[in-house]
């Protein structure tokens, strides 16, 4: 139990900061590369707390995909450039302190609703509901993944499709000037327009060099 | 202090909550950032729904959890396709100079 809290504590302290430099890094690579942080270091508080799966699943599809993919934007919008003009401006910063007002606001609210909750007595009793002892975390997530929430793992599904096509249309970009091959045009080619036959009159030979 | 308990995750949650509110709220950089504090919003969320699953022992919230990572991954992926279809047509994507909608 000692080290359980001992790894508790690490892991959050260090989620906790890499997520302040998040929000506070001047250079914006450096913010996603504190994110990662942050995204390793909950998921090993997942795999500690047992939910073994949901932590793997968030390093590959956080750290694997989505951080990497905030860095390729971020270098190549080009932003690490504009950080110095970015600077220069200090005016109409009023909207700071009310930033900060309603952000401890919210914080403490939710330490007050943590603070003052009150468990039901026999809840701890009828535990383990549907989390079977003898299988694995994968294993009792995939049970009840594709037989009750069916319908909104399809739907999740067809979100991402859906999100997939909507990254492609937005970017894509028809561009002026590039000489490309045209499928169309080779294929509805004439033998007429490609070829010509000369009637060539015998013994007199062809000029070629006109 | 010893005994990590439920409130332990919960606070860690909130935590990181609100720091993902003060990043949007903040920000003057670039708007990159803003993606990252809803990502640590909805980071802090998983949290708190994977602490309650496994301390209330009711597999739901790791579900749910789940169906939160696939709309995270596709809510960055097309909000990081508006940012490069935006700084591709204004060559800005600082935060006060967004101002084409003039909100």
């Amino acid at each position: 139990m000692i080290a359980h809290a001992i790894f508790f504590y690490i892991f959050s302290i260090i989620a906790v900061v890499s997520a302040v430099m998040v929000t506070v890094s001047k250079n914006t690579v450096h913010s996603v590369f504190f994110l990662i942080l942050d995204f390793i270091s909950i998921s090993c508080l997942f795999i500690m707390i047992g939910a073994e799966f949901l932590g793997m699943i968030m390093l590959i599809v956080y750290v694997g995909a989505v951080a990497v993919l905030f860095l390729f934007v971020v270098m190549m919008l080009n932003v690490a450039q504009q950080k110095n003009q970015w600077f220069i401006s200090k005016e109409n910063s009023n909207h700071i302190p009310i930033g900060l007002l309603i952000s401890v606001i919210i914080f403490f609210e939710l330490i007050i609703v943590i603070g003052g909750w009150k468990y039901k007595p026999d809840l701890f009793d009828q535990l383990n509901l549907s989390i079977v002892n003898d299988a694995s975390n994968t294993h009792s997530l995939g049970m009840v993944l594709y037989t009750d929430y069916i319908h909104i793992f399809q739907i999740s599904g067809m979100i991402l499709l859906i999100a997939m096509i909507g990254a492609i249309v937005l970017t894509f970009r028809q561009r002026e000037g590039v000489k490309k091959q045209s499928y169309l045009k080779q294929i509805s080619r004439e033998r007429a327009e490609g070829v010509e036959v000369v009637e060539v009159a015998s013994n007199r030979g062809v000029k070629i060099d006109d | 202090m010893i005994e990590i308990g439920l409130g332990h995750y919960l606070t860690l949650g909130a935590v990181i909550f609100s720091i993902g509110i003060i990043g949007i709220f903040l920000n003057r950089k670039n708007i990159i950032v803003i993606l990252m504090s809803i990502e640590l919003i909805l980071l802090a969320v998983n949290i708190n729904l994977v602490s309650f699953s496994m301390y209330l022992g009711d597999l739901t919230g790791q579900v749910f959890t789940l169906f939160i990572l696939t709309v995270a991954a596709a809510e960055a992926a097309i909000g990081l396709a508006i940012i490069v279809v935006y700084y591709r047509n204004s060559g800005t994507i600082r935060v006060e100079e967004i101002d084409k909608l003039k909100g």
